[in-house]
């Protein structure tokens, strides 16, 4: 096994009274998209600024190509930052931008303007080399970015942030383009974001934040589908918490009693152990009692229309703090009001571990 | 009555710019004026009070002299302020709230008290009145507007500008010639130029630590002593003119680069 | 931590991978140690003068009594104080109209000309301004000559050298820097306040009384705080148009330098002037931070 390209190894910090990183442990692969996926506050922008040598954690220490990075100044580490406000020099044209970190290196003028030109090809912008950056949009500034940070080839590119400050339409747009780019060049990219399409969309490696904690990690077809803790059920995607206790184990089944009655799960579980299941929007069958699991009836309180298809917000009727989160067909019939069996299929819940 | 307050308005307008207008109008006809006192009737135009001042050594060394110390203590305003300024806005410091509000202290004293301590100050340190004296005192209530001024423009923004910089492999020095000072221009030109009116025009402080070569305000004051006379007019209507053109070419710098 | 990252953004400043102790004292330092050494020591160096007798040197106190028993430095204060609230009051009544005439009234494209005309000879130097006034309100000068040819007055009217000469001058000053201060002041009101103001049913003069004035109103107590420290500490102004005829608090103190090269009484003047200032700073900072709240 060879060793990772990044290894943060067992990472606390704390802003005077506050701790915001509380002994995180991450891995990195080299060639990989890793996106750190959370909410406001998590600590994953003070990961990624102890990454990129910006901040000195308090306790742990970060290894990038098996050397001790967690003193080193930005500068002196190959990692670089592609900033959330871009931080464009303005009074640089986008060429001498491009071409900052090759003349700290003492590169050459004429070397220096044939890199920068490809760096700006890649990114699609070789027309701009003499433009200001206050000339151009903001889609355009974060391609410059890109451009700059990619063209001192670093082992790791940190990316802070990057498509926050653009529209939706051209998020989506630029979300594509830097799974182009970054394949393209094979740099690992460190990706910092609170859109969880964003990190459906790009990751390989998908890290889930939650108040200074990892949560959750892997690729994010493994963290949607069997997410590991209440928090990134509900924060990637959406889902419906059911609580329980085990009250039977047998034959490598367990039963667990729920609200809306008794739920059989594959595996052996502790009797009387108390457990959290989740079950996706798109599992949950409404109307006809089709699933293997019978759910209770629940009352349609809300329905949705977002064009592809429909979100249904329903209550318990057997346990009114249990609320359903559906994803039905744009077809569907069911309006506010209805009363609906709730079912789905037993190897559709998932067992998480809080 | 909307046209009631619009002609009141104009009215109004018109008589305070008369207002603010009339000495000034008054200043610069009389020294037009061809005989001897600067008061009415008007027997101008002449440019013979002109001639005289450009003629009178002391006025004209006095110029130089208080070009001289408007520059020179302007720039070390200008670079302590940027220092400073750079100083408190990068690093956390520790009492920085108070030690900012003693390099801002200055600006709430009037000159009049900066120029009494000094000279009481240098009169027992035993250091003579000089142009050296006064223009120390200039750094002294132009450093503090210097520091207020960059110190504001130094936000977030700026800082993340400075990161990138050192992340591309930029040493501390670079980053400082390369992206700091261009990108704070504007503001260390704007403390620089208004550093350069209030020295060019400050009178009190040079007053009390200067004897013999001393700045144009002084030597201006020393001429009213013989009372109304159009030279004082034509020295202050030069005085203006530089003013302006001063002015106008801070105002151009700016337009400009905002059309850039 | 998103765009609230602002949080998390700046507070990692600290630990700027940079020689962490050294290069910020080196940074500061120069322009802390000129403050001290040419500001603060200066200060010191006055309030020890101050505390010596002229003649001697010995330890007193009475550089400071005489001027509660000398009824001509107390009149003095007295003098400054009324000029200074006199000055003020009139500066800012004039001010605020001229300014939400050039803000309100003005054509948006006229508005730059209009202001940078209207604060044109703030520029000329302090010196020379004083004096254009003593020409315009001198014996024979330009105003009497008006006065007695149009036939109002047979005689001139004493006019230079008077309290009122003084007033004028300061007047023309600050109306400059105020129409500057409160013109910036109205342009940075969001007109949506006024829209809705309107949109509320109020009329223009509500509009103006209970929405522009109140918002207006720190900015003026502002640039009427900066009309007192700058007025009160003044020198060539009431020297060149007030004259010697009644003296001022920046003119006693000029003339225990000048005339008698008396460095101790003039250092206590100019500390009881500075706590004159400083009194009227903590009063008015009160009141202003009793507005924001």
């Amino acid at each position: 096994m060879t060793a990772p390209l990044v290894d943060i190894s067992s990472i606390s910090h704390r802003f005077g009274q506050h701790t915001v990183l509380k002994d995180v442990s991450l891995q990195i692969e080299p060639g990989s998209y890793t996106i750190l996926l959370g909410p406001s506050g998590s600590g994953k922008t003070t990961l990624l600024s102890i990454l990129g040598g910006f901040v000195t954690p308090s306790e742990g220490k970060v290894f990038i190509r098996g050397e001790d990075c967690t003193s080193v100044p930005p500068a002196k580490r190959p990692t670089t930052t592609v900033f959330q406000d871009y931080a464009l020099f303005p009074h640089m044209s986008v060429g001498s931008n491009v071409g900052f970190g090759l003349r700290m290196q003492g590169v050459d003028g004429a070397t220096r303007a044939a890199k920068a030109r490809d760096a700006l090809a890649l990114v699609g912008l070789a027309a701009a080399f003499d433009k200001k950056p206050h000339q151009l949009s903001g889609g355009q500034r974060q391609r410059v970015a890109l451009a700059r940070a990619l063209v001192i080839e670093p082992a790791v590119l940190l990316l802070d942030e990057p498509l926050g400050a653009l529209d939706l339409k051209l998020r989506r747009q630029m979300q594509d383009e830097l799974k182009a780019i970054q394949k393209r060049v094979g740099t690992a990219f460190i990706h910092v974001t609170h859109d969880q399409e964003e990190a459906m969309a790009l990751a390989d490696h998908c890290v889930v934040m939650n108040d200074g904690r990892i949560e959750d990690e892997g690729p994010p077809e493994r963290v949607y589908h069997r997410p590991a803790t209440r928090f990134s059920a509900t924060f990637m995607g959406e889902s419906t918490i059911l609580a329980g206790t085990v009250t039977e184990t047998k034959d490598r089944t367990s039963t667990v009693a729920t609200p809306v009655g008794p739920v059989s799960l594959p595996g052996a579980l502790p009797v009387g152990a108390a457990v959290v299941l989740a079950i996706r929007p798109e599992h949950l069958v409404l109307g006809e009692a089709r699933g293997g699991v019978r759910l209770g009836t629940a009352g349609v309180s809300d329905v949705v229309f977002q064009g592809s298809f429909k979100r249904v917000l329903a209550v318990s009727v057997e346990d009114p703090s249990l609320h359903f989160i559906a994803r039905l067909p744009a077809t569907a019939t069911v309006r506010p009001g209805d009363t609906v069996a709730v079912s789905c299929d037993t190897d559709q819940i998932i067992l998480l571990t809080d | 009555m909307r046209k009631v307050v619009r002609i009141a308005s104009w009215l109004y307008a018109l008589a305070v710019y008369a207002f603010i207008f009339l000495p000034v109008v008054v200043l610069v006809l009389f020294s037009l004026q061809a005989t001897s006192f600067p008061i009415p009737p008007f027997t101008g135009p002449s440019l013979r009070w002109y001639d005289a001042v450009l003629s009178d050594t002391r006025l004209t060394s006095a110029l130089v002299n208080s070009l001289l110390v408007a520059s020179i203590s302007s720039l070390a305003a200008v670079t302590l302020g940027f220092l400073c300024a750079w100083g408190f806005a990068r690093f956390v410091l520790p009492g920085s709230g108070l030690l900012r509000g003693l390099i801002t202290l200055p600006l709430t004293v009037s000159y009049l008290i900066i120029g009494m301590g000094l000279l009481v100050l240098f009169n027992w340190a035993g250091v003579p009145k000089s142009l050296l004296a006064a223009g120390i005192g200039h750094v002294v209530i132009n450093l503090p507007l210097c520091f207020a001024i960059i110190y504001s423009q130094m936000g977030n923004h700026q800082i993340n500008i400075e990161r990138a910089a050192r992340d591309l492999g930029a040493p501390e020095w670079k980053v400082l010639l390369l992206i700091t000072v261009p990108v704070m221009a504007p503001a260390i030109f704007a403390g620089f130029f208004l550093s350069m009116t209030f020295s060019w025009d400050e009178f009190v402080i040079s007053f009390l630590l200067t004897r013999f070569g001393t700045t144009l305000p002084v030597e201006i004051w020393n001429l009213l002593r013989s009372g109304l006379n159009p030279k004082t007019n034509a020295v202050g209507s030069l005085v203006f003119a530089v003013s302006i053109v001063l002015v106008v070419l801070f105002e151009l710098t700016l337009l400009r680069r905002r059309k850039a | 931590m998103s765009s609230s990252a602002n949080k998390g953004r700046a507070l990692p400043r600290a630990g700027s991978a940079l020689p962490r102790a050294a290069l910020p004292w080196a940074l500061v330092t120069p322009a802390l140690g000129w403050t001290l050494l040419f500001f603060v020591l200066p200060f010191i160096a006055m309030g020890f003068s101050s505390l010596t007798a002229h003649e001697g040197g010995a330890f007193t106190a009475s550089n400071y009594s005489q001027f509660f028993t000398n009824p001509s430095y107390w009149q003095a204060m007295v003098n400054s104080l009324q000029v200074t609230a006199i000055v003020t009051v009139i500066s800012v009544l004039l001010a605020y109209p001229f300014a939400w005439i050039l803000a309100e009234q003005v054509p948006e494209r006229w508005q730059r000309l209009a202001l940078m005309l209207a604060v044109l000879p703030f520029w000329t130097s302090y010196v020379v301004r004083s004096y254009s006034w003593l020409l315009v309100l001198a014996q024979n000068g330009v105003v009497n000559r008006a006065l007695t040819s149009s036939g109002l007055f047979a005689e001139p009217v004493q006019l230079a050298n008077t309290r009122f000469a003084t007033v004028t001058g300061f007047v023309h000053f600050f109306v400059m820097l105020l129409t500057l201060t409160i013109f910036a002041n109205l342009k940075q009101l969001s007109p949506s306040y006024r829209k809705a103001a309107a949109d509320l049913g109020a009329g223009p003069v509500r509009t103006f009384l209970h929405v522009v004035l109140p918002l207006t109103l720190p900015g003026i107590m502002v640039g009427a705080f900066l009309t007192f420290v700058l007025c009160i500490g003044d020198y060539i102004t009431p020297q060149i148009l007030g004259g010697n005829n009644e003296l001022l608090m920046p003119q006693l103190v000029m003339m225990q330098i000048g005339r008698r090269g008396d460095f101790p009484l003039a250092s206590a003047l100019s500390i009881i002037l500075m706590a004159v200032v400083t009194i009227a700073y903590l009063a008015c900072a009160r009141w202003l931070k009793i507005e924001r709240a």
